[in-house]
């Protein structure tokens, strides 16, 4: 399990836990919580801000935010 | 008797809210802002049947009911509010066929409210290449609701959805969840307190300003007698109530929705493979952008010349049709070219809004935001700054609202501050005649001077707007909270029809504001230079008489040099003396000084301003531009030089000269604080460049 902002880009992992108190409520609302599948798909220069598949939902997210949601990733097969 | 009901459209954003409102209502439609607050407020009207009129409203979009924004609060605070005329009979949530498991989550919100609500989903365009299946009667079943599918796209639904309307009495309200589910204790403790309400609803009220607080929210009936509980412990719950209603809808969908990935073709990421790449993604926001800027002066030149010469028509035809006198004056010199100052920028502002809004249909303006975020964090500005940026270099005013959507208060705060920079088109009118007074048509290397300067006064702006956004980032001492989230919307064709309405919308409002304070300027401003205090200006004509006794004056001439005196003794002419030797520095006299004083209130009066004082003073049949290239200082050099063009230029890139946007900056940010510093610093950066580029040159 590790932070976000460490995955690879086009990896696919499973939201684990999320640090509530730093997270807008709006990613929340957009699917980001625990047991969710999130995935990577692009980043801008310097891996910020990143381009997510959370769910159904397609949404970009500053690095600083990534670091509050721990994922684990799943294995390809 | 004909029945009135009220309909309002709730969705999340991009879902389709405004296309539905226009295939409703066509061009019965009026915008306009909520009281107090510049969230725009679209309202039409829509004929159902023989006997009964829908009032439909388009709501901002909104992902839920826990507001965290001033465009989301809005939607809350009128479901909230039984007595607000616009309360809904019907709400109609529209959804994306593609994302339908996250809106449904604001529909049963909603429905929870016990307002009778419809389902609408809309794109079913997309649902065959997506490779969507959905068991419509089982989904509408276990919702509870009344459900249709729409293709804005293909004009389908619509009909269907207006006979449900018609219907609404039938719809069902029951809740969806029940709020005990949420947390048992602090629900019942809650129902104890106030027996006989909808928890749901008292619930909404308590949590109204946890995420987002508004000054206005005693709006809201009875929310500030219970705070139970700290707002920490309020979040986690409605963290909590969001978890439960995943579940619910997870349930449902399991049962009633299938994708079939197989089946989707991805544009998606071919598209973004391209667009955010870490090299040509910027290559290509470059060219758009200069392909934009290229065709906004290239194809306007064609309209904007006819308009041009239409106003002096119409000029002419005044002075002609009327007697003539000062009112004449006034109208076929001041209100005339006035309004035609405003006029000619419909081309560009039209095009500009056209331009803007394909790339925001199209999905394209959320990867610029995306690839730009982090450079103008650097500045303390936001990804999400770059549409304010560019809308700027149409107008201010929609600049300032759009940077609505920037989440963290002080990149929001720094991009209205230095928004103002960019070179609107107002400037244009004031920079085009200065350029072809004191810029010489020649080319080096078959670039024209007149168009590279008119290029530099864009870049210093932009320059201008991120030096002050940087300084502003080091000093303003603000919590940085970077709750920064963009949805990467689908990659779509325009709808026209919105693209149409947006156009026509924006530069009607545009022209009719900026004309209303354009008149009334004018007007004041004949007032001021047709009358003044004392003798002199009451008994100018046997002065200059006196004066000149000796000398053998023409008629015509005496008459000339008797409006000059009348002039320099009205009203303005005064203040324009008092004035003087502040701005003589920078190369002004009082003439211009009495232009630069009303183009405080709006820039683009610059021109007016200098047309009416010329033709106060003098009666010859000339064109604004023959005049100030007439104008001469008191050693008989010409007024309008290099040094002074440049000096002015300087002065109107920089200076705070908009009555429109303080006080859209105002309502924005809620005080006079930062419409003032934005009026104070813009006005000394304007003075002192213009002050060091006149010393410099002259
Ligand atoms: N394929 C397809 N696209 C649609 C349909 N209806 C709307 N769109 C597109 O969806 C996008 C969003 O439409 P809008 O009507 O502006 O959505 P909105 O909900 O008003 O958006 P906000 O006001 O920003 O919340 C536009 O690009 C439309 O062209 C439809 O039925 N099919
Ligand atoms: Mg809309």
């Amino acid at each position: 399990m590790f932070p976000l902002d460490q995955l690879v880009i086009g990896q696919k992992a499973v939201i684990e836990s999320i640090k509530t108190d730093f997270l807008p409520l709006k990613l929340i609302e957009m699917g980001c919580l625990p047991g969710n599948e999130i995935s990577l798909l692009y980043s801008a220069p310097y891996r910020d801000p990143l381009y997510l598949k959370i769910d159904e939902a397609h949404l970009a997210i500053r690095k600083e935010v990534a670091k509050y949601i721990m994922v684990k990733p799943l294995m390809d097969d | 008797m004909i029945k009135n009901l009220n309909v309002a459209l709730i969705g999340n954003p991009n879902t389709g809210k405004t296309s539905v409102f226009n295939a409703l209502t066509g061009l019965n439609q009026k915008v306009g802002n909520y009281p107090g607050i510049t969230v725009e407020k679209k309202q039409g009207s829509c004929r159902l049947d023989r006997v009964t009129k829908a009032k439909i409203l388009d709501l901002p979009g909104t992902y839920s009911l826990n507001a965290s924004s001033i465009d989301e609060s809005v939607v809350v605070e009128l479901l909230l509010n039984k007595n607000d005329p616009d309360f809904p009979d019907v709400a109609v949530v529209v959804t994306d066929v593609e994302n339908l498991k996250r809106n449904l989550l604001l529909f049963t919100q909603i429905k929870d409210l016990e307002i009778p609500t419809v389902l609408v989903i809309n794109m079913a365009d997309q649902m065959r290449r997506k490779g969507i299946k959905i068991e419509l009667e089982k989904l509408e079943k276990k919702l509870n609701t009344n459900l249709v599918l729409v293709s804005t796209r293909l004009n389908s639904g619509v009909e269907k959805l207006k006979q449900i309307l018609i219907d609404y009495k039938s719809i069902s309200t029951l809740p969806i969840l029940d709020p005990n589910t949420i947390d048992q204790d602090y629900f019942e403790n809650l129902g104890k307190a106030f027996p006989n309400q909808s928890l749901y609803k008292l619930w909404m009220v308590i949590t109204q300003d946890v995420n987002f607080t508004r000054l206005e929210r005693q709006k809201v009936p009875d929310s500030t007698q219970f705070k139970t509980q700290p707002k920490s412990y309020l979040k986690k719950l409605q963290q909590r109530e969001i978890i439960k209603r995943y579940q619910t809808i997870n349930q449902i969908l399991k049962e009633t929705y299938s994708v079939n990935r197989e089946e989707a073709t991805d544009l998606r990421s071919k598209l973004d493979n391209l667009f955010i790449h870490k090299f040509w993604g910027y290559v290509i926001f470059f060219l758009i952008l200069l392909i934009i800027f290229q065709v906004i002066f290239d194809w306007s030149s064609v309209p904007m010349d006819f308009i041009d010469s239409s106003f002096a028509h119409v000029s002419e035809w005044t002075k002609t049709l009327m007697p003539s006198g000062i009112l004449t004056d006034l109208i076929s010199e001041g209100v005339i070219p006035g309004l035609g100052g405003i006029v000619i920028f419909i081309p560009q502002i039209a095009f500009l809004f056209l331009f803007i809004s394909i790339l925001e249909e199209t999905g394209y303006m959320s990867r610029v935001v995306f690839l730009m975020d982090r450079g103008l964090r650097k500045f303390g500005l936001s990804g999400k700054s770059v549409v304010p940026l560019i809308s700027g270099t149409a107008c201010a005013i929609p600049a300032v609202m759009a940077t609505r959507n920037i989440e963290d208060w002080k990149e929001r705060l720094i991009t209205i501050l230095v928004v103002p920079f960019t070179t609107c088109s107002a400037r244009l009118p004031v920079f085009m005649i200065l350029i072809s007074l004191v810029i010489p048509n020649d080319r080096l290397l078959g670039i024209n001077y007149q168009g590279l300067t008119l290029m530099g006064l864009y870049l210093i702006g932009f320059l201008m707007a991120l030096v002050s956004a940087s300084i502003l980032n080091r000093f303003l001492k603000l919590p940085n909270k970077s709750y920064f989230v963009v949805e990467m919307p689908n990659y779509k064709l325009p709808l026209l029809k919105n693209v149409a309405i947006t156009v026509w919308e924006k530069t009607r409002s545009f022209v009719v504001e900026a004309g209303k304070i354009i008149l009334a300027i004018s007007i004041l401003l004949w007032f001021m230079a047709s009358f003044g205090p004392g003798e002199k200006f009451s008994n100018a004509e046997q002065i200059v008489t006196q004066q000149y006794e000796n000398e053998a004056f023409e008629g015509l001439e005496l008459e000339n040099k008797i409006a000059s005196f009348k002039l320099e003794n009205s009203y303005i002419g005064i203040l324009g003396k008092t004035i003087e030797p502040m701005i003589l520095p920078l190369g002004y006299d009082w003439k211009i000084g009495i232009a630069l004083i009303t183009s405080f209130a709006a820039r683009e009066v610059f021109i007016g301003a200098l047309a009416t004082i010329y033709s106060v003073e003098r009666e010859a049949e000339e064109t604004i531009k023959k005049r100030m290239a007439g104008e001469t200082r008191n050693d008989g050099s010409r007024l309008f030089n290099l040094p002074t063009g440049i000096s002015l230029m300087l002065f109107y890139a920089f200076a705070m000269q908009c009555m429109s946007t303080l006080a859209i900056v105002k309502k924005e940010t809620n005080s006079w604080k930062w419409p003032s510093i934005q009026l104070f610093s813009m006005t000394v950066i304007a003075y002192l460049s213009a002050l060091i580029a006149y010393q410099i040159l002259k």
